[in-house]
């Protein structure tokens, strides 16, 4: 057993697990946070993506006591109060979601891979780097369609805060 | 049309709580006291049991229970089932081989349940089922189902001699055979639809609870139809009678048929709860999905078409041979048969068919249900052969189908399906054009000269669903009835309640039946819940298959909104004394038509509960409940065209453009409908060219994770192409059809078509993956 | 998984010590220990974690030579400035591994040391002649990959950097197992100061290989038409349910001509 100190969607946690606790299930069962999901045995679906300081990483194939002290954002804290993130907000809007299961590590693979690419996103790009998360409902087609248009609109609104900046 | 009703393309109500984390599905769930229970699975495809040894095991750290088989039965639990009776030609019953929940005797497939251990962590239960010491008599087993026929083949069950399950025939066999022998040109194929994990990317999951004070039991289960789940679990199973049951299933990660059936662990996990006096959690990991899940398709047919001289099709042959894996599941016999033969008429008009289908037991696991359930491996032994027989004749594959579309409607088929409507040349000429299909040799000039192959293929499907009359399908041996209930509850301040049979795992349900609503009252969507999914809340439901929640679960709401507004306007004809044919509801407003006079709904649903003034003689309150049973079958149709390009070097597919142009009748959300086309797509894309189960010969799984289980990835697909053209349906109410497996009906033999177009061969096996596509350009060039 | 202690090493020589307990396995970013120990293929008693040790990270660029710390990840090797510079095929190589999620944690020390025959890590180093830096030695990379998860790495042994010349021209072309996406085939050529040396992942059955007949026929000309009509030998080839091993003959054929066209271009 180790203890476990985090910081999760903001908050400092702390708990004792045994040490071959994986960090997906260290947020899921000692935390409640349910949203981050188990898809596979062998780190390819990405239903259990989450930041850990910063970088969108595989839950289910860290421990969660190699993760003590980092900084974790999950599905459940990437809103913004009540205000949905542009990701999730794109994800609603083009559908890019049926069962859900995979949707928590779609958007956080999502953001992360906006914010990889300044420049923008192409189609190409998208689907290449969604190689680490499966969907089995979509196809695909809404959820490359909700990332472009969740990057274009991040893009304006960074450009539109620069303005008011300057 | 309004912003949120019938027709509008609405963003789902649904959305909120799984993109912010909070869907809450099986495995989400906590019971205090709840324990987590691991299944000791059988390694072997095929072994008697000789021993058990549970005693290192129950002494474990951390462990409540390690059950077997022999005191599940000696609790009097009963064996799986499967729910339709199928008759073999020679008028015998189909030979059902017994299915322990937990194996007693033998086990007949790798992933066979044993043992079920329990402990306070996943962790602990399985460092106990690793100390389970079972010790096995191996014996041969048999993976193909054309071994399986063979004598001498290792029997699978002793109920089933040389594993034949049923052998049974639809159509006319002489005709059939005469027109054959009288035909001008005869295409004969031997055609095989491989094996399919359905995947569903949330895996099962069974929580069992029960409480001894009540003698009650509940279950969360990842269903796609918790009432039929109840049904069996009391009628068949004995794990407690309905009024002791309560299953729920709440948000469910994707089905495609894997989650309609009830399988061992709910079973199992119900009863252990009881036995070890501890709420049970069981959760699937992936492999243990791979292994146990039922799995699709796997059939092998032989298959002749005959043409007169004018290439119209005068009769069609059909030997198939299905495998239905170690055990029937619950509905594995009616998918080769009632699903599958009553759809070889395609959209052709034939005068004469003959389907044989022969089933199967094998040592691999149980094979069911996968989307679209029969009908794709129908459409595939058609297209696939209109295909090949264009090619003989030396026709455009489009014009020998035109040439041969039913046009005229209702059209009864020599199998069983009268068709009630449908414009096919509409949905072809559809799909050519936005394929640029003229274009295309010129495109493949282009790839040439880049020493790419490229190829066109088409795929005109027709499928059935709306799964359906329930006369129908009991004459022919369905153990249960396939209408649909709906309850509308309107709340004294108007906001509305639909209480629903089918079950929602992706499909959208909580968005598509509001907008129904909407479109009836004006009552915003938002003001309305769907509930579904419990069976403490809704009376009774079948479920959500085989497309069937629009044309029958809707339609059980149309007739229930039927009721709620016939009452309505009584009341409001009443307060506003007006004449009740006179009131019309509009916007959320209930008016007499012609004047100014009007109430606001929301005041018309206080009147029915506040009650101070209603008619005389009316009961208070405003709740209608109907059953609705459709009188036919939907026929959803369409045109399905893939161009793909070759890199021959490699043998990696491309594929370039997907084009679907569906008829599904009336549309509820468009967004929703091109979402499910795109998913079905993908799934049929991924049956040609990247999925498909492999068993050694000795019954070991080799595909049991997505190391070499190929999932459809992002960058495998490109964008569809999707559009709709509108034959309403006449058979229901809303006029819809149903759109969830078109797609994986409609694609693979566009795909192959393609493929073999590009590489000029008469046929290629599903998968058609790199390495297959590349010893094909080897084989034809020696 | 099986019960197993977790210890976060302070430094190499902290690691080192911890390494002597028990069953002990590093652990660097548990893309692959990971998964084998939640199946329960790997059992190690301890894991000994030196994924946060500054010492073992980052990339240096200095003069002729390329040092890479063992505990970078796949992704900050191919997102190096200096490295694309001086390297390019090498960052190329290491965006191609895994996918987005695997690249963040996976490190290249891990990758090597695990010496998986489909790894991508082992062609490029192997060809590009690179030595191996561990915490007792220095190993060069044509003695140091041994055949199927077998490397020259001792018990107790750390590799703590990588270091090789960058070459004049390289490049890797990878063809990708459709289900798992690791190579089916993968060739990495090189044209550098010993000559050209090409090496082989995905395919061997005894794990990465240099291919001498590429080799001999680049020697003479670095070019794609020297590879025009090589035939590759199916023997000792990897044959599975996804590739031959003619299939996997040809696609290194293939895959070779392609890098030689990277190289060249």
């Amino acid at each position: 057993m180790s203890d476990v100190s985090l910081t999760v969607n903001g908050r400092r946690v702390s708990g004792n697990a045994e040490d071959r606790t994986l960090l997906v299930h260290f947020l899921r069962e000692h935390l409640g946070l349910t949203g981050t999901h188990v898809g596979c045995d062998t780190s390819q679906c990405g239903a259990c993506l989450v930041h850990v300081d910063g970088r969108a990483v595989k839950s289910c194939t860290m421990l969660a006591v190699q993760a003590s002290g980092s900084t974790i954002v999950t599905i459940e804290g990437l809103a913004n109060g009540a205000d949905l993130h542009p990701v999730q907000a794109a994800f609603k809007e083009h559908h890019g979601l049926q069962c859900g299961f995979c949707t928590p590590g779609m958007i956080m693979a999502a953001t992360d891979m906006i914010a990889r690419h300044p420049e923008g996103l192409d189609e190409a790009t998208v689907r290449a780097e969604l190689d680490g998360n499966i969907c089995r409902c979509t196809g695909y087609h809404n959820i490359v369609k909700a990332i472009l248009a969740a990057s274009q609109a991040m893009a304006k609104g960074a450009k539109g805060k620069a303005r008011q900046a300057a | 049309m309004g912003i949120e009703g019938v027709g509008a393309r609405v963003a789902r109500k649904e959305d909120k709580r799984f993109i912010t984390g909070g869907g809450r599905y099986v495995e989400d769930m906590v019971v205090p006291g709840m324990k987590h229970a691991v299944f000791v699975r059988s390694p072997h495809a095929h072994a008697e049991i000789k021993k058990i040894d549970v005693r290192q095991a129950q002494a474990m750290p951390g462990v409540v229970g390690v059950l077997t088989g022999k005191e599940l039965k000696a609790d009097g639990i009963g064996n799986l089932i499967c729910g339709w009776m199928i008759h073999s030609k020679d008028g015998t019953p189909m030979k059902m081989g017994a299915w322990s929940p937990l194996a007693v005797e033998k086990v007949r497939y790798v992933g066979d349940a044993v043992v079920i251990v329990i402990a306070d962590t996943k962790g602990q239960a399985r460092d106990a089922a690793e100390a389970v010491e079972i010790t096995y008599k191996e014996l041969k087993a048999v993976v193909e189902a054309t071994k399986a026929l063979e004598k001498g083949a290792p029997q699978v069950h002793a109920e089933a001699e040389n594993n034949l399950i049923f052998d049974w025939e639809l159509g006319d066999g002489k005709a059939t055979d005469a027109a054959i022998k009288s035909a001008a040109h005869i295409t004969r194929m031997k055609i095989v639809n491989n094996r399919l994990v359905p995947n569903a990317m949330e895996p099962r999951a069974a929580l069992g609870h029960y409480d001894k004070a009540e003698d009650h039991y509940t279950c969360w289960t990842t269903s796609q139809n918790p009432h039929v789940a109840r049904l069996v679990l009391s009628a068949f199973y004995n794990v407690a009678p309905e009024n002791k049951l309560r299953v729920i299933a709440p948000d469910v990660g994707g089905g495609f048929g894997s989650k309609i059936y009830i399988y061992p662990e709910e079973i199992v996990c119900l009863w252990a709860s009881k036995k070890t006096g501890v709420p049970v959690k069981w959760v699937a990991d992936r492999t243990e999905s791979f292994l146990a899940d039922a799995h699709g398709r796997d059939h092998v047919s032989t298959v002749e078409m005959a043409f007169d001289k004018d290439n119209r099709i005068t009769g069609l042959k059909v030997d198939t041979i299905a495998n239905l894996g170690a055990y029937m599941s619950l509905f594995s016999s009616c998918v080769p048969t009632y699903l599958y033969a009553t759809l070889l008429s395609g959209q052709y008009d034939i005068p004469a068919i003959h389907a044989n289908v022969r089933t199967v037991y094998t040592n691999t696991a149980p094979v069911d249900a996968y989307r679209g359930a029969g009908r794709p491996e129908a459409t595939y032994v058609l297209e696939r052969l209109m295909e090949a027989a264009a090619r003989e004749l030396g026709v455009s594959p489009a014009e020998l189908r035109r040439k041969n579309f039913i046009t005229s409607f209702p059209h009864q088929t020599p199998v069983i399906m009268n068709y009630d409507a449908g414009d096919y040349a509409a949905s072809l000429d559809a799909a050519m054009k936005a394929a640029d299909y003229a274009g295309f040799t010129k495109r493949r000039q282009d790839a040439a000269k880049q020493g790419k192959l490229r190829g066109i293929g088409m795929s005109c499907y027709i499928e059935a669903c709306g799964l359906a009359p329930s006369a129908a399908v009991g004459s022919l041996g369905a153990g249960v009835g396939l209408w649909e209930s709906a309850e509308v509850r309107v709340n004294a301040v108007g906001t509305i309640e639909v209480l629903t049979g089918s079950h929602s795992h992706g499909q959208g349900h909580e968005t598509t039946f509001a907008q129904l609503v909407n479109q009836r009252f004006g009552v915003p969507i938002d003001s309305v819940s769907i509930v579904h999914g419990d069976t403490d809340k809704v009376q009774m439901g079948m479920g959500t298959y085989g497309s069937r929640s629009g044309a029958v679960g809707m339609s059980a709401v149309a007739k229930a909104l039927d009721k709620v507004e016939a009452k309505a306007k009584k009341i409001a004809a009443h307060l506003m004394e007006a004449d009740e044919g006179d009131i019309v509801i509009e916007n959320g407003e209930v008016k007499v038509a012609g004047t100014d006079r009007s109430l606001p709904w929301v005041q018309v649903a206080l009147a029915a509960y506040t009650a101070h003034n209603l008619p005389a003689g009316m009961e208070p309150g405003l709740k209608e409940t109907a059953f609705y049973d459709p009188s036919n079958f939907t026929f959803p149709a369409g045109c399905y065209i893939c161009e793909v390009e070759i890199d021959p070097e490699t043998g990696l597919t491309e594929i370039i453009q997907f084009v679907a142009a569906d008829d599904f009748g009336n549309i509820i959300n468009p967004m929703i409908v091109e979402g499910q086309v795109h998913g079905g797509i993908a799934q049929g894309v991924g049956q040609a060219l990247l999925e498909g189960v492999h068993y050694d010969a000795s019954g070991q799984l080799l595909t049991a994770s997505y190391m070499d289980y190929t999932m459809p990835r992002a960058d495998d697909l490109p964008s569809f192409n999707v559009s709709t053209s509108n034959t309403p349906c006449p058979g229901n109410p809303l006029g819809v059809k149903g759109c969830g497996e078109a797609g994986a009906i409609g694609s693979p033999p566009a795909v192959i078509n393609a493929i073999t177009d590009a590489l000029g061969v008469v046929d290629i096996a599903m998968p058609a993956s790199p390495s297959t596509v590349w010893s094909t350009i080897q084989a034809k060039k020696h | 998984m099986y019960s197993v202690n977790y210890h976060r090493a302070a430094s190499v020589s902290d690691a080192a010590k911890l390494l002597k307990s028990g069953d002990a396995k590093l652990l660097s970013g548990g893309m692959t220990l990971i998964p084998a120990m939640k199946t329960r293929l790997a059992a190690p008693s301890d894991l000994v974690d030196v994924s946060r040790l500054k010492e073992l990270q980052g990339v240096k660029v200095s003069g002729k030579t390329v040092t890479i710390g063992a505990a970078t990840t796949h992704y900050d090797v191919s997102t190096d400035e200096n490295l694309k510079k001086a390297c390019p095929a090498l960052a190329h190589m290491a965006s191609l591994i895994g996918d987005p999620a695997v690249r963040y944690k996976g490190t290249i020390g891990g990758s090597i040391a695990n010496n998986d025959p489909a790894a991508d890590y082992p062609a490029a180093l192997l060809a590009l002649g690179a030595t191996i830096i561990t915490n007792k030695r220095e190993i060069g990379a044509d003695k140091f990959f041994k055949g199927l998860f077998e490397t020259a790495l001792k018990e107790g042994e750390i590799i703590t950097a990588v270091t090789f010349t960058p070459p004049a021209k390289a490049a890797y072309q990878k063809f990708r197992n459709p289900a798992s996406r690791y190579a089916i085939v993968g060739v990495f050529v090189v044209k550098g100061k010993d000559g050209v040396r090409a090496a082989v992942t995905g395919a061997g059955a005894d794990g990465v290989f240099r291919s001498k007949e590429i080799e001999a026929a680049l020697a003479k000309n670095f070019d794609v038409s020297a590879l025009d009509g090589l035939k590759v030998s199916a023997k000792g080839l990897m044959s599975d349910i996804h590739a031959s091993a003619d299939y996997r003959a040809n696609l290194i054929a293939v895959m070779a001509k392609r890098a030689v066209a990277a190289a060249i271009a």
